[in-house]
């Protein structure tokens, strides 16, 4: 059980993704999603559906909106670079998909395996037809994602929403962290 | 292993699994598959054909499913889309919709670039891979008769169900559905009264 008091941003994340009428939330866990994982597997109406790769989260959320529900794949920055070829499916058959991006290899990041992933990041889904949304302020977060949810939904677009690793905040490896 | 002596024929069982599960809605997964679905039921809804996104078609089959608890879905497959998107079964095992069967036509080849062995024909046993995963209903498909049984699983819906057919190698004639994609999406959301947005 976590000790640490979910922080607001991470509350607004979830309050938008229920908002936009998401019914199936597909995921491979990051610190900066628990919130948001926690509550669509205590949701009643909330299908959460855990992947061992996130590309298997883009198949899902297509499946989820030929079935007539919405979807969105939470995932960290390292997992974008898994979905590479599967974001085809989005492009090829103009589906709606929304993501929301946690940022690693971006600011006080400790693991240097982190960085190239984290800075290939929003070109890598701009090359593959996904525009980028980023929201650095826990201000922003709110209006950010539901601006997000509007554009996949009611337009059919593909858009992910980047959240910063400044945001998300230092990430606590040793007590001394050293 | 993909060692039985006697192989169905890939085309056969595709034709009376389809016509055993007139309402199923099916996803076909890229290439053979997609071919002999569309070969065997032109003109049947509530199918989507896969061209790509090689590894999806699971997937793709299990968010429908969890969209559509009352109908049942299919996913047909072979072998070579199966191994990409192997940890999938591991998803639908977590998932448990009771309502998705996997049908993987398995010919231990990749037939689509040049029949150059696949997993399958070098030891991977792709039941005992579903099993292991956590997928309680693991049916072998080895005589024509058996696609009853798993017509039943599928219309029972107690699932998740993984059928594992050993086929032939033959290759077949090309009968190829519709490749744009949007078109396919808006025609299956149509076949379930929904509209294209």
């Amino acid at each position: 059980m976590p000790t640490v008091e979910t922080p607001i941003w991470q509350h607004d994340v979830w309050d938008a993704l229920r908002a936009s009428g998401v019914q199936q939330v597909a995921y491979v866990p990051d610190a900066g999603h628990s919130h948001a994982i926690r509550e669509a597997i205590a949701t009643p109406d909330i299908t959460d559906i855990v992947l061992t790769t996130e590309e298997e989260g883009v198949g899902v959320v297509a499946g989820a909106w030929l079935g007539g529900q919405r979807a969105a794949l939470l995932m960290q920055s390292s997992g974008v670079g898994n979905c590479i070829n599967m974001f085809s499916l989005l492009d090829s058959c103009r589906f709606p998909f929304l993501t929301l991006v946690t940022m690693r290899g971006e600011y006080a990041e400790f693991n240097p395996w982190q960085g190239p992933m984290g800075r290939a990041t929003e070109e890598a889904l701009q090359l593959m037809g996904i525009t980028v949304l980023r929201v650095d302020t826990p201000d922003d977060v709110a209006e950010t994602v539901s601006a997000a949810a509007d554009a996949a939904f009611l337009a059919g677009e593909r858009v992910a929403v980047l959240i910063g690793q400044r945001l998300i905040g230092r990430k606590i490896w040793k007590k001394d962290n050293k | 292993m993909n060692t039985a002596s006697s192989k169905l024929d890939r085309r056969e069982l595709v034709a009376a699994l389809l016509a055993a599960v007139p309402e199923a809605l099916v996803v076909t997964g890229l290439g053979s598959p997609t071919y002999d679905v569309h070969a065997t039921a032109p003109d049947r809804a509530g199918i989507f054909h896969l061209w790509g996104a090689m590894g999806g078609a699971v997937p793709l089959g299990l968010g429908l499913a969890l969209a559509q608890p009352e109908k049942q879905v299919i996913v047909i497959t072979g072998d070579g889309e199966m191994l990409m998107g192997i940890g999938s079964l591991g998803t639908v095992a977590a998932s448990r919709p009771a309502n998705l069967s996997i049908v993987v036509l398995d010919n231990g080849h990749f037939g689509e670039t040049g029949m150059q062995q696949s997993h399958t024909s070098l030891g991977a046993n792709l039941a005992e891979i579903a099993s292991g995963f956590g997928i309680g209903v693991v049916l072998r498909i080895n005589e024509p008769d058996d696609v009853d049984d798993l017509a039943k699983h599928i219309r029972c819906q107690s699932g998740p169900v993984f059928a594992h057919a050993v086929i032939a190698t033959g290759e077949q004639p090309r009968a190829m559905p519709g490749r744009d994609g949007a078109a396919a999406k808006n025609s299956f959301r149509a076949h379930l009264g929904l509209a294209p947005l």
